[in-house]
């Protein structure tokens, strides 16, 4: 009954027709559809996991207060997060738009990221030069690794993704070895004793250590803002937007939506999708260099691998699919994924005195990365 | 068994909604035993949701379920899963297959309701694993198919049969049932040529001897009138007419299929282009396209006229323009416009002012997730660099928005596709609108020189008649040659000048379109293999 005074109060003139109608039950149970309608159809345009998220996050930062968690501590961190980890989940939407997928081959980029970072160190530049120099030598890398990356995802279409997690896997072990072979001599990143190896961990005071977070860093009460990182990433945020709006960015969409007719209309389809790995791999590696300016470490060894899966499922949680992906996409799938992963540490271990935030980012992500790809159509804006 | 008072199928006010869009409103009509319903309509028109509702698929319930009344021989029924349906002796060949391309006729016939022999595994286990009694099979399968009265190879696994072939398969897998009682056929003839329509319609009219309804939906009305006892026809979700077949003619159906008149047959004006040059010469031409093997074609055609390309299904008519534009493997030599033009490369045909329609809406011809607006003008962007405008001094080349939105809302208009709004993805659109995008897609391109493949496949009788107009009005107006390829030779001696006729993946002939059908008939069949 109450449910119909509201309605009646909204809108006199349905009230009046109402009166005649012989049968007043029914218009409510009628609003009630159209109502139950619109949320659906609000819930399906924003995604249920992005809501379910968003809500989880949201419950966090309410919880804040009472658990003793300063808040502006936390909301600082999570900028900074996302300024470092933008660029490498920007890194997805390339291949995604060509119709290769979600890029598991990540560790290969950062890989090419780290030669560009480490050679860089070995060559002897230092401060924000280090940085420059770090971009210009992982471009050319980028450049024919990903060529070969393409080559080889060109020849297994529709396997793109299964593939690319074991291109991952081995060109990071393989890179294991390397890093212990080639002949590296600055004293910053070899091993003291022996003389020869990089170490796993590599400080990068005196190099590009908040080379782009530390400038024009702006404090607003207590929340600091890295705004030299967040243009960088809204510079490149950009430039891919745009490409997307030109003739070839036009063609790449195509082909990731139906090849056929790509090629058909005599687009080059395994061009375009050679191209999105480059660009991908390259983004990828300018991403890794970012990430670590921000973290002030380079880390070797197994350590590409664990930036994969968060990548892939930031995206995801953003509100792409395997084959359609936006900039906002990229955008609120960082925020979202990086407030996870740092709210739910300190909230939960104030809370019940113990770490839980491990497993809690592990379902998180590889719960969502599930979820993907068992719907692969649709993407929401 | 049967009550004789009651029909066998009775529908009463059936109605349906989408969300608050009425698809279906009112709907009321019966169907006795024995008898042959003709249910006919444009696409759109209800007819495939009708039979959901009928054939209680999940779709209607998961949409918020149906208004009205089923009754079957005066029971009310209310199917909530097609086993149901089939359950109550309901049969349905859909438009798309579902056989087992690898298992034989015999096997797919009766799929899941094998006669079984226990063995000593079985015994055990339970009867899950039974084996199979192949000859009880044999014998079941061997006479469905007598009772279709179509003679198909019961051992032929499906993958190798011909289309009309796997049609029938389809058909005498519902009359292995012992309890049909009503078989629905949606559009069964639109993948057979004319001799095996012809054999279905008497294997109907075979099964209404036998007592079993059917319920018929075809776009092609001829059939209808031939076989039906009575003809419903369906317009914007309500029955406009119930008669009996015998009262009626195709071009009243038509009529009330569209609520206008529809001119049938209008013959095109006799145009003779024997003085002009010609513009595209083919010589020895061979394209390998599974199914359509084109083996040896050399044809001339002439500038500004258009030119048919007719045939049985699989004797190559298809390959043709396939090969031609690259889009299969193919060998020989086409000039065009004095110039050869190379094989295998697409990119190459459409820069020489060269179109293609693909008969494969779906797959070849449509960004299905895209918009309309992308999809139009996405060619003469890529080929021809229209719709982008130079930024940076022609560094960047950005994508038009504007342009792209006029010259999607200029084919909307000229060519009547209904939509909601340019931006409306292609998918959600009918099969005929969705032809006329490829067709906005083609002249969005101002070719030359145009090939069309199948644009009347699966469309319903007012779009067809546009969507040739628009065909014709293309090539006047603009002086484009157009190559049509089509299954329907009446469709292609209403707009064609001259008709080439392929049989056996060679031309067996071209005759002017005003020549009989018997002469055509012979070409058809002149070198089949």
């Amino acid at each position: 009954m109450s449910e119909k005074k509201d309605y009646n109060y909204n809108s006199p003139s349905k009230f009046n027709d109402e009166m005649k109608t012989i049968q007043p039950a029914r218009r409510p149970t009628e609003l009630e559809k159209a109502q139950l309608g619109t949320m659906t159809a609000m819930v399906s345009s924003f995604g249920l996991p992005r809501i379910i998220i968003s809500g989880f996050l949201l419950v966090l930062f309410i919880l804040t207060p009472f658990v003793g968690v300063d808040l502006p501590t936390q909301i600082t961190n999570i900028i900074n997060r996302f300024s470092w980890n933008a660029v490498l989940v920007l890194a997805m939407v390339p291949m995604i738009h060509a119709g290769c997928g979600l890029n598991f081959g990540l560790p290969l980029a950062i890989i090419c990221g780290l030669l560009g970072g480490t050679l860089s160190i070995q060559l002897g530049f230092t401060g924000p030069m280090s940085f420059v120099m770090a971009v210009l030598i992982s471009t050319p890398f980028a450049v024919v690794l990903g060529g070969g990356y393409g080559l080889l995802l060109n020849r297994i279409k529709g396997g793109e993704m299964m593939i690319a997690t074991y291109v991952g896997f081995s060109v990071m072990s393989f890179f294991c070895m390397m890093w212990l072979l080639l002949p590296y001599s600055s004293p910053t990143m070899v091993y003291g004793l022996s003389g020869n190896g990089l170490r796993p961990t590599i400080s990068l005071d005196g190099f590009y250590n908040q080379v782009l977070s530390g400038f024009l860093n702006i404090r607003i009460g207590n929340i600091a803002l890295p705004i030299g990182a967040l243009l960088a990433f809204a510079l490149l945020a950009f430039l891919m937007w745009a490409f997307l709006h030109t003739k070839t960015g036009t063609a790449m969409t195509a082909v990731g939506s139906n090849a056929a007719f790509a090629r058909a209309a005599g687009i080059n389809v395994d061009r375009t999708r050679m191209l999105s790995v480059i660009m991908s791999t390259w983004l990828g590696a300018i991403g890794i260099l970012v990430y670590q300016q921000g973290f002030g470490f380079i880390q070797l060894y197994n350590a590409p691998n664990n930036l994969t899966m968060p990548t892939v499922a930031a995206i995801l949680i953003g509100g792409a699919s395997v084959n359609k992906a936006s900039i906002p996409n990229v955008i609120i799938g960082t925020i979202l994924f990086q407030g996870i992963v740092t709210m739910t540490p300190t909230v939960m271990n104030s809370m019940i005195h113990m770490d839980m935030s491990e497993v809690i980012r592990i379902i998180v992500s590889q719960g969502m990365i599930l979820y993907a790809l068992t719907r692969k159509i649709e993407g929401a804006k | 068994m049967t009550n004789n008072v009651n029909p066998l199928l009775q529908m009463q006010n059936i109605k349906k909604d989408f969300f608050g869009n009425q698809v279906l409103t009112d709907i009321n009509f019966t169907l006795g035993e024995g008898e042959v319903l003709g249910l006919c309509g444009e696409n759109g028109a209800g007819k495939s949701t009708l039979m959901k509702i009928l054939f209680g698929m999940d779709v209607i319930r998961e949409t918020g379920g149906y208004g009205g009344d089923i009754l079957i021989n005066g029971q009310k029924v209310e199917f909530s899963t097609p086993f149901d349906a089939l359950e109550a002796g309901i049969g349905m060949v859909h438009q798309e297959f579902s056989l087992i391309p690898g298992f034989t006729a015999t096997e797919n016939i009766l799929l899941n309701r094998e006669p079984c022999k226990k063995n000593i595994v079985s015994e055990v286990f339970g009867d899950r694993l039974n084996t199979l009694d192949y000859k009880e099979m044999e014998r079941r399968s061997a006479a469905s198919i007598e009772k279709m009265g179509v003679a198909i190879d019961a051992d032929m696994v499906i993958s190798n049969m011909p289309v009309g072939h796997k049609q029938f398969t389809e058909i005498a897998r519902e009359l292995s049932k012992d309890q049909l009682k009503l078989l629905i056929l949606d559009e069964p003839t639109a993948v057979l040529t004319e001799k095996e329509a012809e054999a279905l319609l008497e294997s109907i009219r075979g099964m209404a001897a036998r007592g079993i309804s059917v319920i018929f939906i075809t776009h092609r009305l001829h059939e209808i009138l031939a076989v039906c006892n009575k003809v419903v026809v369906m317009r914007d979700g309500y029955v406009v007419r119930d008669v009996p077949a015998k009262e009626t003619s195709v071009e009243d159906i038509t009529k009330w299929m569209v609520g206008r008149d529809v001119q049938s047959s209008v013959r095109s004006e006799v145009r003779s282009n024997d003085g002009a040059r010609t513009i595209m010469s083919v010589k020895n031409l061979w394209v390998d396209m599974p199914g359509e093997t084109v083996r040896d074609v050399s044809l001339d055609i002439k500038e500004g006229e258009i030119l048919g390309i007719g045939g049985l299904a699989g004797q190559g008519k298809l390959g043709i323009p396939n090969g031609i534009m690259g889009l299969y493997e193919a060998g020989g030599r086409v000039e065009f416009n004095g110039q050869e033009i190379p094989l295998n490369n697409p990119r190459k045909c459409l820069d020489s002012s060269l179109a293609f329609v693909s008969e494969d809406r779906r797959e070849v011809g449509l960004l299905l997730d895209e918009s309309l607006e992308w999809n139009v003008a996405f060619p003469a962007m890529q080929i021809q660099e229209k719709f982008l405008k130079r930024l940076l001094g022609g560094f960047v080349k950005w994508r038009d928005e504007k342009g792209i939105h006029q010259v999607t809302q200029k084919y909307i208009d000229e060519l009547q596709i209904k939509c909601t709004s340019s931006k409306q993805k292609a998918k959600e659109l009918s099969g005929g609108n969705q032809q006329k995008v490829c067709l906005a897609k083609a002249f969005a391109l101002e070719p030359k020189f145009l090939f069309v493949s199948e644009p009347t496949r699966g469309i319903d009788v007012g779009a067809k008649a546009l969507v040739l107009e628009a065909l014709k009005k293309f090539n006047r107006e603009n002086g484009v040659t157009v190559v049509m390829i089509s299954s329907e030779l009446e469709e292609l001696r209403q707009t064609c000048d001259r008709i080439a006729i392929v049989s056996g993946g060679q031309v067996a002939g071209i005759l002017p379109a005003a020549a009989s059908s018997e002469e055509f008939g012979l070409l058809m069949v002149s070198k089949v293999i």
